[in-house]
């Protein structure tokens, strides 16, 4: 069975209520959008992150009120080289939205989401931890799965899979 | 006083460590550390071809192996746009439900030993080695099974299977009656249960609570309804749902799931499909035995699969499944080789571990092994 293509036109999309939120809001923050196997994403400014998110937890036709995930992309050697995954979850309308946010290799840092969702503390950390992206505001930036003398950060790409010797 | 729990703590569930702050009885504050399982199970993946990445999945959540195999394969199909048939996803739903049970069984006796109640423990392991044997019977193996393949299934269900599938369907009900008989009214299993570690829907929601931990504190969402997934919709279940928010209403939540569950896999007994249990796609799924010692296109293909995997075509999907702990996510990113560019598990237990200490903070030192059995944590999946 052949995928249909991704639809990337801003314009097809703009009916979704994620999206519409976001471009009546401010049109800049929303850097493309993508709709691919049925699931949407939203590229976002990378300053405006954690405005994004709380407009889209309080929007009331569509609230996006649980945090479901947020992990990372390395796609070194390309430049940005990180991308930032949230996925969030509607649980009234049942309906999900990934967010992305694109980073440069040279000190990576965003803005923390902990004060919405204090669940994304654990993430945050992860983040941290595997890939070495800062969270600015973050209550307790510290490695969570490594140790915490560890050397590096195992899920970039260019960290060996069997490690440093 | 800084109170030092774990990680060899036998209420701790596996390797939690908790450092605990208190005041005479009361906990203070309470921080748990996590990591000491982290086998880097998401770095192993990007090594791996798509189908090798399978027994990996079965070690993440030891106790739903074949949660965790439904969800990356479901993932990998959406990538691939893999339609797969009926009969391999009513099989997918009847292996998972008896996972839910077994996993369930395993949270009640370990839950209830930790609290004092040893016989609970004995019964619930008697069944769950029922199950254990089903799972040998279709698998070869009792824990990590593998079944689920991206595709369909590794094999027809043997005969004799769906028989005994059916039996077992059949006494369960009564022997949860006999969990309940033990536990529901009894008045020490109340004390120790009722009004502790209390947390509000808000809260729950906002520290990223899923499953029985959500249900239990009044939401009501489960994905296996509300975002159907593997055919779940032509099932009927209800999803329990208490208001409390407390230990009991979470055990409330879970008892009541064992008969959900055991409905489930009694429809999918009764219903199930004929047919192939493998979707019809040469080079991604590995052709019959048989087949590969008379044709040679079969054997072809065969040593092409081991060999060098399948392309999957670029892109990224996010696939969410209700595991018995609560939302289990796979979000798998391809770059068009035969390798997963990315895989990240997003563990139920990873984010219900954070409502613990919420749970703990001001309550009794006693109260925090409760605590820490009611969010049925595993810590194979908060680590990978």
């Amino acid at each position: 069975m052949p995928l249909p293509p991704p639809i990337t036109d801003v314009e097809q999309l703009k009916n979704h209520p994620a999206i519409a939120r976001l471009l009546a809001w401010n049109p800049q923050v929303v850097e493309g959008v993508k709709f691919d196997r049925d699931e949407m994403t939203i590229y976002v400014e990378r300053s405006a992150i954690r405005e994004a998110c709380v407009l889209l937890k309080e929007d009331p036709a569509c609230p996006f009120n649980a945090f479901s995930d947020l992990t990372c992309v390395d796609w070194y050697p390309s430049e940005p080289r990180f991308e930032l995954v949230y996925h969030l979850l509607s649980i009234p309308n049942k309906e999900r939205v990934r967010l992305k946010v694109k980073l440069n290799s040279s000190s990576p840092a965003v803005e923390s989401i902990t004060s919405i969702w204090p669940g994304a503390n654990y993430f945050e950390r992860e983040v941290f931890d595997l890939f070495g992206i800062r969270f600015t505001g973050h209550p307790y930036l510290r490695r969570i799965l490594m140790p915490e003398d560890w050397e590096g950060h195992p899920l970039r790409k260019d960290y060996p899979v069997e490690g440093y010797r | 006083m800084i109170l030092n729990m774990g990680p060899q703590h036998p209420s701790t569930h596996g390797v939690l460590r908790v450092l605990l702050e208190i005041d005479g009885e009361t906990v203070v504050r309470m921080m748990p550390d996590i990591g000491y399982l982290h086998t880097g199970i998401e770095k192993t993946c990007e090594a791996k071809f798509y189908q090798q990445v399978v027994p990996l999945t079965d070690r993440i959540d030891y106790l739903c192996p074949l949660t965790n195999n439904l969800c990356y394969c479901l993932a990998v199909e959406k990538l691939l746009g893999l339609e797969i048939p009926p009969k391999a996803q009513w099989m997918r739903v009847l292996m998972n439900e008896l996972t839910r049970i077994n996993s369930h069984l395993v949270w009640l006796g370990t839950h209830a030993l930790d609290i004092g109640a040893m016989t609970v423990f004995l019964y619930c392991f008697r069944e769950r080695e029922e199950i254990l044997k089903l799972f040998e019977m279709v698998s070869g193996q009792r824990m990590m099974t593998s079944y689920f393949r991206i595709g369909g299934l590794a094999l027809e269900p043997p005969l004799g299977f769906f028989d005994r599938a059916r039996h077992f369907a059949g006494y369960f009900p009564e022997r949860v009656d006999e969990y309940e008989n033990l536990l529901t009214s009894n008045p020490i299993w109340m004390m120790r249960t009722k009004g502790v570690a209390r947390i509000s829907a808000d809260d729950c929601l906002a520290l990223g609570g899923s499953g029985p931990t959500l249900r239990g504190s009044g939401v009501d969402f489960d994905l296996r309804r509300d975002m159907p997934y593997s055919s779940y919709e032509k099932f009927q279940f209800r999803v329990p749902v208490s208001q409390d928010g407390d230990v009991y209403a979470r055990y409330m939540c879970r008892v009541q799931e064992l008969r959900e569950s055991i409905g489930i896999v009694r429809q999918a007994l009764d219903g199930m499909p004929e047919g192939p249990v493998k979707a019809d796609a040469p080079g991604i799924v590995l052709p019959d035995r048989e087949k590969m010692k008379t044709q040679m296109e079969s054997l072809i293909y065969h040593f092409k699969i081991i060999t060098e995997g399948f392309a999957v075509p670029a892109g990224e999907v996010y696939q969410a499944v209700e595991s018995p702990r609560g939302e289990m996510g796979y979000y798998v990113v391809s770059d068009g080789t035969s390798k997963p560019y990315r895989v990240h598990m997003r563990g139920a237990c990873f984010a219900n571990l954070q409502t613990l200490p919420i749970m703990c903070q001001g309550k009794l030192l006693a109260d925090v092994v409760a605590a820490i059995g009611s969010i049925d944590i595993v810590l194979g999946e908060i680590d990978r």
